[in-house]
């Protein structure tokens, strides 16, 4: 094995599979050697759209997280926020290549995450808001990595056993998360005048957008009766504890879980209804696939 | 040379099966080149039936792990580069990697190149996983000095897979391995 191997296997795309798109690094299908047969029971479309939602809250979440290289305050906190995106991609990709077997209308991971226009992603909005300050972004990890561990430990028994192996990968990551967000959370609140104050700015300008969280929409509805996904609203109490817990910790007012019919404005993320901040974060995750669309490196 | 013809009796297949297994069980991680990916439990299993078809099943460490392709590709080339035509590479999420499989080899080849290795994987219990609100409690002993005077600087460093420490009597910052 010589030193320059890794390149070459870029030049020469992948052994095993025929990559076509490999964005970033001779990448091919993470699924690739998995049994992906979709158990026969299962609605193959319900199963697509519900992998598609919980794919696309990763990867624009990952993209977020992303944007804080080189912007972050210490270095450490920079390669912090990086690798957990790099998680979150991770499991973008896994639920994205699934939700395009299940779909079986011959779309991949690529496809999905670089040639669908916003109003076709179904991500929650609070997964999309710009970053913000150091706070804002913090109170929204903590709330998103709360939340979707609580979904995934659930999900662990979904009945696609790909879906349900996913999740169990993910509850391992998404504890550290959780856990390094909490913690910055009671470092900032429970800190100086200022931090306090900005932690708790933070907690405020994200919590409208923590209805939707909560609410269940078409796609999630179909999978819970299927036996494939989870009911969000059943969470929310499991999450609102933790929550609190940490708000405790760290001297914060949490304000009252808004429902969506009290601000309809905040929710819709499920069904494509989108804030204006998505499609400007879309064009600059897509421009390379876009402008090169049959590019292999 | 290895070939495996059609007919070959079960004790010769059993010595191409622990060939091929000992094969793929020496080919290094991508990122971390003193482990082997049997050290690192990794590679979970190799297999060689009747026609001589070797299948390995390897099963990523993180979700968003960058060096899986380059693992597929290394196990099929090494194979085949042993001299087994038909390889296929199996991988399995299911059940998720654990650091617990890392082989005390690996441990001590860790340790060997500054890298803390892991304690036990948490344990998980039924119901909730626990919300962890103070860092790490439990002491890890600094792998250039052994002392255990040491402190967690950052939950995460390079890779997702590892969280940076300090030592306060060598003074040295060094990894380590994250428990999953």
């Amino acid at each position: 094995m010589t030193d320059d191997h890794v390149y070459l296997s870029l030049a020469e795309g992948s052994e095993e599979g025929e990559a076509r798109w490999a964005f970033g690094t001779g990448f091919e299908d993470p699924l690739h050697g998995v049994d992906t047969a979709v158990p026969e029971e299962l609605d193959s479309r319900i199963l697509a759209a519900y992998c598609l939602a919980l794919g696309d809250d990763a990867l624009v979440l990952a993209q977020r997280l992303a944007e804080w290289c080189t912007r972050a305050p210490e270095l450490e906190e920079e390669v912090a926020l990086a690798n957990i995106g790099l998680d979150l991609l991770g499991q973008a990709r896994l639920l994205l290549s699934r939700a395009g077997q299940a779909e079986g209308a011959g779309r991949d991971e690529d496809a999905l995450a670089y040639f669908r226009n916003a109003d076709a992603f179904r991500n929650v909005r609070l997964a999309e808001l710009p970053n913000g300050d150091f706070a804002f972004s913090i109170a929204r990890l903590l709330v998103m990595a709360t939340w979707r561990l609580a979904l995934f430990e659930r999900l662990t028994e979904s009945k696609d056993p790909v879906l349900a192996a996913v999740a169990a990968k993910g509850v391992k990551e998404l504890t550290y998360h959780r856990d390094y967000t909490a913690q910055w959370t009671v470092r900032l609140g429970d800190g100086t005048q200022e931090s306090h104050r900005r932690m708790q700015r933070g907690i405020e300008e994200i919590w409208p957008y923590t209805g939707e969280l909560f609410t269940t929409a078409p796609p999630e509805r179909e999978a819970t009766e299927a036996g494939i996904g989870i009911d969000p609203a059943t969470v929310r109490e499991d999450v609102e504890a933790t929550l609190r817990q940490v708000a405790d910790a760290a001297t914060l007012t949490l304000p009252v879980i808004p429902t969506l019919t009290a601000s309809p404005r905040t929710g819709g993320g499920r069904v494509g209804k989108h804030t204006d901040a998505l499609a400007p974060l879309l064009t600059e995750l897509q421009s390379v696939a876009r402008a090169h669309p049959e590019a292999t490196w | 040379m290895v070939t495996a013809e059609h007919g070959t009796g079960p004790e010769e297949r059993e010595l191409i099966s622990a060939r091929a297994r000992q094969v793929a069980a020496e080919v290094p991680d991508p990122e971390l080149p003193v482990l082997t990916l049997a050290d690192l439990g990794v590679l979970r299993e190799v297999e060689v039936d009747a026609d001589g078809t070797v299948t390995a099943s390897i099963t990523p460490t993180y979700s968003g792990c960058p060096a899986m392709a380059e693992m597929r590709s290394d196990v099929a080339a090494r194979l085949r580069a042993a001299g087994f035509s038909e390889v296929r590479i199996r991988t399995v999420l299911d059940p998720p990697w654990t650091t617990d499989w890392i082989s005390a080899e690996g441990r001590r080849k860790l340790a060997e190149y500054g890298i803390a290795p892991p304690g036990p994987a948490p344990r998980r219990a039924a119901g909730p996983v626990p919300l962890t609100l103070s860092p790490t409690p439990r002491a890890v002993a600094c792998p250039h000095c052994g002392s255990l005077e040491t402190e967690e600087t950052s939950r995460f460093s390079a890779t997702s897979c590892k969280a940076l420490w300090r030592c306060y009597s060598c003074l040295e910052p060094f990894e380590h391995l994250k428990e999953i």
